[in-house]
């Protein structure tokens, strides 16, 4: 990378720089447009959007760099979002600030990532994603339990009235003027979610150029050959696993506090599947795969919810498929038809992208 | 434990080394060693436990009883392969085994790892230290490549490398983690003349640095031509350990080569 | 009524239905080393055409067991076509490409066949008409009733049955053959891929008859019931040794009773902070604690460490 940046014009660079001008202004006026285009619940969409992006980002560490399948990430999640609503909110009486309660949730999270990767991953990958899946069920029915005899997690009802996020007096669930322009909350939130992803892809980019993504790539490549060259195997899966821990509670704290409620039933293996196929579609171990994977499948039953019942009615005369399942459905079938066609998914890691670049020169000389 | 000793003559040392997998004895009683900065070679007929005895001796397998010494220091009981990568000893496999989806380069870059410290707060700030060492990896990851004789631009997939240059490539990744012994598994395999020619005025450029070589082959003549000392095989037992002149006329190693039995015992493989 | 016995006895029928899924798991992986995660919605679809079959002829006028039996009979035909049609789309193309692969092609076979039911079936719960005569005997001071008492000779069945097949006929030794080296096979003259493809219609009959043997225990159905199900048999054919199919069985029954009676008294353990209601929570537990102290089960003599 450094190489390649070297090599590259003093004008070039200007021009770099200049679409990172533009991106950056197209994606802080974005909320604007499509308020302005699509009307008013789009920014909400977006929100959650973002906040499956960076669920994606932080699978896509343990998938898709180091080849680890976990079915069950959702649950981590959960940590996030149930330490969130734990200790601020009514539920337990306890209203601690935004910025404990975050990185705390965080913490949680990767502490359950270790304690479930420790045992599992000196093992075959098919090991781990069973245990995965059994531990996302797991944290749902203790979720769904704790209510009696000490009501802890209040049961399938859920945690309501959770505390907005909140950093010192700015509170992002009321509406702000600044600069003379008005902010709604879900302007708010887009903004401070939009920071976080960013921050998620910075890490994913740093992390895969350097000596620990290396070693996580060996891995997923060929594990024997890995431990082989000197690589502490075990403790490099690790790392990745704690690492997509840690990154699915960030996204569970910011998802309660957005939210204000939380429940067991937002957790379900579906969930989990969702994110997979964010992750497997797009491209694994590629970040702006991932990010393309992230917005297809958000975009995807926003598309079904509009189009799929008047499609049906055309082709059937009837709605035979809901929605819902239909999504499903399509996930599933993408799952396969892309490991059977396209394993690299849709968007290829810059390595393929390089090496197919190598390719072009080798054959124009 | 004592601090080794530099010049000491042995730098692998097994004593009695016993490898059963189920009823078959894959290995039994295996005692030889290897001295510094010797080419090694280790022959026999297919099942011999040539094999075994190499993940033996970088940690996939255990050995059921004996005794392993590796620079002084003992590796008897269980040792993970990190463990013996760490402690000098790199190998090549027998069915080549890159990272095939990535670059040759970084194929390389992957060896650096255990010499190397950057950790993630490195790789977040890419501070001043973790710029260096980056730096120097890939430096010498460029180096090795040259070294072994890899022409192609480094950003090729180790995938599209030819047979030939997986081979050097394996070769490659292996010094890159600075071993003390060098142990490859059938490296002149499928290599067609020229290409043999080529291995062979590696391996002695190799030795010539400094580092030790362990040599499975099928190929009994380039083995002869190539080692200071060979060490026969034959149904997990050493049957003959000598300088290459003596092996090819010793007695023992002609039947197994030639052969008095029609069985042939399953080979262990990973 | 003795409760500690009729746990027991709740244990070993239930035990029995984990077996006979956990050895369609267990086959596929001692021949391919291979979780087959679609196994629990072979169960489930087992469960849904023997259903459907049931309600087309329970009109006529044929006798109940004589519709048990047509019905039983479709319902291992699907299972197997569908466990064919698994292997040769999901799993065939894949066997050289990495592990990670076939496992995310399993989880996608397995939403399919979720979703696919969901659509044909509905997602309410069914009810499975009684077909066979379900009157309780007391044994012993617990009640079991004869559809238990079937479930438990059927499933001694199938393992005897099994065993047989892999010891005692030419079938038999050709899977042992592939199992233990599949490239070995081939030049010996065994068809791996047919004996892979019989391996997977024969783990779904087992799967087929599992999943008619639950829903008459139960007399409810519903779409989702392979994945819990399938979770649980994977667990005990781990906790058995998995690539064993004596181990299967024995994995199976201890797995059930160790449910069934952790169910029954960890209100009891707990002091009343937990109650019955975990009982889901226990195979989990079951599951990480043999990954932890004894990662090749009770019977298992492969070990489960590495590719």
């Amino acid at each position: 990378m450094r190489n390649v940046l070297k090599h590259l014009t003093s004008k070039s660079r200007r021009s770099a720089w200049l679409a990172f001008v533009v991106l950056a202004i197209a994606l802080l006026a974005l909320p604007f447009f499509t308020d302005a285009l699509l009307g008013h619940g789009w920014v909400r969409i977006m929100d959650f959007a973002l906040l499956y992006i960076m669920l994606a980002l932080g699978l896509n560490i343990v998938v898709g760099y180091a080849g680890l399948l976990d079915l069950g990430y959702i649950a981590f999640f959960a940590v996030g979002a149930y330490c969130y609503a734990l200790l601020g909110s009514p539920q337990l009486g306890l209203h601690l600030p935004f910025w404990i309660v975050l990185p705390l949730g965080a913490l949680l999270a990767c502490l359950f990532g270790v304690l479930l990767g420790a045992p599992t991953l000196r093992l075959r990958g098919d090991y781990l994603a069973i245990v995965t899946l059994g531990f996302g069920e797991i944290i749902r029915i203790f979720l769904n339990n704790l209510n009696a005899p000490i009501n802890i997690t209040n049961g399938p009802q859920g945690i309501s009235m959770i505390d907005p996020i909140r950093i010192g007096e700015f509170s992002f669930s009321s509406t702000h003027e600044l600069f003379g322009v008005t902010f709604p909350s879900v302007h708010l939130h887009y903004y401070l979610f939009l920071f976080f992803t960013l921050l998620v892809i910075f890490i994913s980019l740093r992390l895969e150029d350097s000596r620990i993504g290396r070693a996580w790539m060996a891995i997923r490549e060929d594990e024997v050959a890995a431990e082989a060259m000197g690589i502490n195997t075990r403790n490099i899966k690790l790392l990745a696993f704690a690492m997509g821990a840690t990154f699915g509670g960030l996204a569970g704290g910011l998802f309660a506090g957005f939210q204000g409620f939380v429940s067991p039933e937002s957790f379900s293996l579906t969930e989990s599947i969702t994110v997979l196929c964010m992750v497997v579609i797009g491209g694994m171990g590629n970040v702006s795969g991932v990010l393309l994977g992230g917005i297809l499948l958000i975009a995807l039953p926003e598309a079904l919810r509009h189009g799929s019942g008047p499609a049906q009615q055309i082709l059937f005369g009837k709605t035979i498929f809901d929605p819902e399942s239909l999504r499903m459905l399509l996930f599933g079938l993408a799952l396969v038809t892309v490991m059977l066609w396209r394993p690299v998914g849709l968007w290829p890691s810059n390595q393929r992208r390089r090496e197919l670049a190598v390719e072009n020169n080798a054959t124009q000389l | 434990m004592t601090t080794p000793i530099k010049f000491d003559k042995n730098l692998l040392e097994l004593s009695g080394v016993t490898k059963h997998f189920g009823g078959l004895s894959a290995l039994s009683n295996i005692s030889l060693h290897i001295r510094h900065d010797e080419i090694y070679g280790l022959i026999g007929p297919n099942g011999a436990g040539k094999t075994t005895l190499f993940n033996i001796l970088t940690g996939l397998y255990q050995a059921d009883s004996g005794r392993f010494t590796f620079n002084n220091t003992e590796y008897s009981g269980h040792c993970k392969p990190h463990v013996l990568a760490q402690a000098g000893i790199a190998r090549t496999f027998q069915n080549i085994r890159l990272f095939a989806n990535m670059t040759a380069l970084a194929n390389v870059m992957v060896g650096r790892h255990l010499r190397t410290s950057s950790g993630i707060w490195g790789a977040l700030t890419r501070n001043a230290t973790a710029r260096a060492e980056e730096h120097a990896i890939v430096q010498r990851a460029h180096d090795l490549l040259k070294y072994v004789g890899i022409d192609r631009p480094h950003h090729t997939l180790a995938k599209n490398l030819s047979y030939g240059e997986q081979r050097r490539l394996e070769i490659a990744r292996a010094l890159a983690t600075d071993p003390k012994l060098l142990a490859l598994d059938e490296p002149a395999a499928g290599m067609n003349a020229t290409e043999t020619k080529n291995l062979k005025e590696l391996l002695l450029s190799i030795r010539a640095s400094g580092i030790t070589v362990l040599l499975i082959e099928h190929d009994v003549k380039f083995i002869l031509g190539l080692c200071d000392r060979v060490a026969v095989l034959n149904y997990g037992k050493k049957i003959a350990e000598a300088a290459p002149e003596k092996i090819r006329c010793d007695p023992a190693v002609i039947t197994a080569y030639l052969g008095t039995e029609p069985i042939i015992p399953a080979q262990a493989e990973i | 009524m003795d409760t500690l016995l009729q746990q027991i006895v709740n244990g070993i029928v239930q035990g029995s239905v984990y077996a006979m899924v956990a050895l369609g798991y267990t086959m596929v992986y001692g021949i391919l080393g291979l979780i087959n995660f679609a196994h629990g919605e072979v169960v489930m679809v087992g469960a849904m055409v023997a259903l459907s079959t049931i309600l087309l002829l329970i009109g006529s006028s044929l006798p109940p067991l004589l519709i048990l039996l047509i019905s039983l009979i479709t319902s291992i035909v699907v299972c197997m076509a569908l466990g064919y049609s698994i292997e040769r789309i999901a799993y065939r193309p894949l066997r050289k490409a990495p592990r990670l692969a076939p496992l995310i092609t399993a989880i996608g076979v397995s939403i399919v066949l979720q979703n696919l039911a969901m659509i044909f079936w509905g997602r309410e719960y069914h009810a499975f008409p009684p077909l066979l005569p379900n009157s309780s005997h007391m044994l012993a001071g617990a009640i079991i009733t004869e559809v238990q008492i079937l479930i438990v000779l059927v499933a001694l069945g199938m393992m005897g049955g099994l065993l047989l097949l892999m010891h005692r006929t030419r079938l038999g030794r050709a899977m042992r053959a592939v199992a233990e080296n599949p490239s070995a096979a081939v030049l010996m003259g065994v068809n791996v891929n047919g004996v892979i493809s019989i391996t997977f219609m024969l783990g779904s009959a087992l799967a087929a008859v599992a999943g008619i043997m639950v829903s008459a225990n139960y007399g409810i159905v519903h779409y989702s019931m392979g994945s819990v199900l399938g979770l649980k048999a994977f667990t005990a054919a781990v906790l058995g040794g998995i690539g064993n199919m004596r181990g299967a069985m024995v994995g199976g029954l201890l797995l059930g009773l160790i449910e069934s009676l952790g169910a029954g008294y960890i209100g009891d353990l707990s002091g009343g902070f937990l109650g019955s209601h975990y009982q889901d929570v226990f195979a989990f537990f079951v599951l990480i604690s043999v990954l932890i102290f004894r990662p090749s089960g009770l019977l298992g003599e492969r070990v489960a460490e590495r590719a």
